[in-house]
């Protein structure tokens, strides 16, 4: 109850810190904090019965949701890295002017 | 039921077909074109072979590898599935035909054909899953792949859509994965089927609903968390915003939908009118934001808010049958019309060199396939008959009249008057004669009859609405029997 009580501490937390994040990397930090809480709270849950055995489907759902957050999260660094590159290479629908 | 019923295994082809075909279209760009266009073809005919098949003998339940529920993952499949699956290969079967022109000589082509391949496959999948933990995952592969395709659009606006877009979607899907979280720990199981029966409503119920219906808003656009939408949709590059606006940001609200007849069901009312009233909210915020753009496809994007606030009202409208016929009908009519209109707008900026809607002089005249297209679709989307939109709004007007409800029935009005107030918009700026010279000779006619091909289809689908409808909600539709079994 503790472990997942903090684990929900912690979304709240990094929840709070991407809404008022103003850089990119700050924003990409504070989702993977929050990853790890709601992950802290899937893995507190498993113990649901008292007993040495947890339950090992929240244990996959980690897995899983660990996986999904690399991925979301090395995405998330290339667009940051675009973005400071400042390349910015014609496409179709790039004219100069053609601004909003 | 049993796996190797005949027929049953168009359910694993609809999402392994496009999964090899994005890897083999990876690894052979040059045939990744014609790989994606015979995928996209396949696809269609898997969708209505599934369709017939759910409409002959009922809803399907697919154990993969054997294992049923609880323990292992099923795929479902329902009439509505079918329809969605269906129109979802019908749009990207014209909007990839339309991407062979629109990417010639560009550098984006050999990324485009895989991505949007994976974007098939995750949206089939999600389109075919039963599970509460399996939405999650083909959400964020959904997600995923659509922000790789925004990012196409090699230019820095494009890019930091892009980005918002994925820090939203990543936000959202957490609350999501929290709420999956706290149902699993109230009931134990994740399958949908099961959740409806053990569902309880104590203390974590409660913030499952509250954090998953959030999470879902915020992927689904819903006002006032629509704030990445505009951007991401109208940066994109055109085949990109209208698989966009058509299909990727009708699957967390088909994500809800499911919820709302499982594990949700007994949700209070006060939940539905919340949705109703933001959806509401969206439809003339959305349309009033349309009105004030000065591009085409910002304007286009609004409009997607607008009309997705139209999805919301089916929640407090959730007890009648026809609101929940109301809303396939129109999330159909919505996902061709619109994908019509971004391929029309995207054609015109080709041809143009921008998307000023002030400046679209003789559009008219030098492209009248792709304005009619555009027309056409604005017409549906305004919801005149015969289109889908129109069928779709008149049964959510049905539902709200069968409640009492009629104050509904005037936002659904309301917006339609609203709607065609922006389309009239461009459409009178594309009929202005100018003596500036128009050079329309970079439209390759494939890209105009493509769009114009998925209007026409958008326009017509209230013709063949009738059957769809029967379908949805039928006696052999378990959901709406499950949720009429609750009714006080």
């Amino acid at each position: 109850m503790l472990y997942s009580l903090a684990g929900i501490a912690l979304f709240c937390i990094a929840l709070r810190a991407v809404i008022l994040a103003t850089a990119p990397l700050r924003a990409i930090l504070a989702v993977n904090v929050m990853s790890s809480g709601v992950f802290l709270v899937l893995v507190a849950l498993a113990r649901r019965t008292p007993g040495l055995v947890a339950d090992p489907v929240p244990h996959a759902m980690v897995i899983t949701g660990i996986v999904v957050a690399v991925s979301a999260t090395a995405m998330a660094i290339v667009l940051t890295q675009r973005l400071r590159a400042n390349v910015s290479a014609p496409t179709v629908e790039d004219t100069p002017g053609a601004g909003p | 039921m049993t796996a190797l019923e005949p027929g049953s295994t168009w359910v694993v082809w609809l999402i392994v077909s496009p999964l090899a075909a994005a890897l083999i279209a990876f690894l052979l760009p040059r045939v990744a074109a014609a790989i994606a266009l015979a995928n996209a073809l396949f696809m269609g005919v898997a969708a209505l072979a599934l369709l017939d098949l759910v409409t002959e003998q009922g809803p399907h339940r697919y154990s993969l590898g054997g294992w049923g529920a609880p323990l292992g993952i099923d795929l479902y499949a329902d009439p509505l599935s079918g329809v969605l699956l269906v129109v979802a290969a019908v749009v990207v079967l014209a909007t990839l035909f339309y991407s062979r022109d629109y990417l010639a000589r560009t550098a984006i082509g050999p990324l485009f054909w895989p991505i949007s391949l994976f974007l098939h496959a995750a949206l089939n999948a999600l389109l075919l899953s039963a599970d509460a933990f399996n939405l999650y995952v083909t959400l964020e592969l959904l997600s995923l792949s659509a922000v790789a395709l925004v990012a196409l659009a090699d230019e820095q606006r494009a890019v930091a859509a892009a980005l918002r877009y994925l820090l939203a979607s990543i936000v959202a899907s957490l609350a999501y994965l929290l709420g999956v979280a706290l149902l699993y720990h109230t009931a134990g199981v994740l399958d949908l089927a099961a959740l409806a029966e053990r569902a309880t409503w104590t203390p974590a119920t409660w913030a499952a609903l509250g954090l998953m219906t959030a999470g879902l808003a915020v992927k689904g656009a819903l006002f006032p968390v629509h704030f990445w939408l505009p951007g991401a949709h109208s940066y994109a590059p055109s085949p990109v915003s209208a698989l966009l606006s058509a299909l990727v940001v009708k699957a967390p609200f088909y994500v809800l939908l499911r919820l709302w007849y499982a594990p949700f069901a007994g949700a209070p009312e006060a939940v539905g009118t919340l949705l109703g009233l933001l959806g509401a909210l969206a439809i003339v915020w959305g349309s009033l934001q349309a009105l004030r753009q000065a591009r085409l496809k910002l304007l286009i994007a609004y409009s997607t808010v607008a009309q997705i606030g139209y999805l919301f009202l089916f929640f407090p409208l959730a007890q009648s049958r026809s609101a929940l016929q109301g809303v396939t009908v129109f999330i159909l009519g919505h996902a061709l019309a619109k994908a019509a209109m971004f391929l029309a707008a995207g054609n015109m900026h080709k041809c143009l060199g921008h998307d000023r809607i002030q400046d679209l002089h003789r559009v008219a005249r030098e492209l009248p396939v792709t304005l009619a297209a555009f027309a056409v679709g604005g017409v549906c989307i305004m919801g005149l008959p015969p289109s889908g939109n129109f069928i779709g709004k008149w049964l959510l007007i049905e539902a709200a009249f069968a409640q009492g409800e009629w104050g509904w029935a005037v936002v659904v009005v309301a917006g339609g008057l609203l709607s065609a107030a922006y389309v009239f918009r461009v459409l009178g700026h594309a009929f202005t004669v100018d003596d500036k010279p128009v050079d329309a000779s970079g439209a390759p006619a494939s890209m105009a009859w493509a769009a114009f091909a998925l209007a026409l289809l958008a326009l017509t689908l209230g013709v063949f609405a009738a059957p769809l409808i029967d379908l949805i909600g039928g006696p052999g539709e378990t959901a709406v029997a499950h949720l009429s079994s609750r009714e006080p």
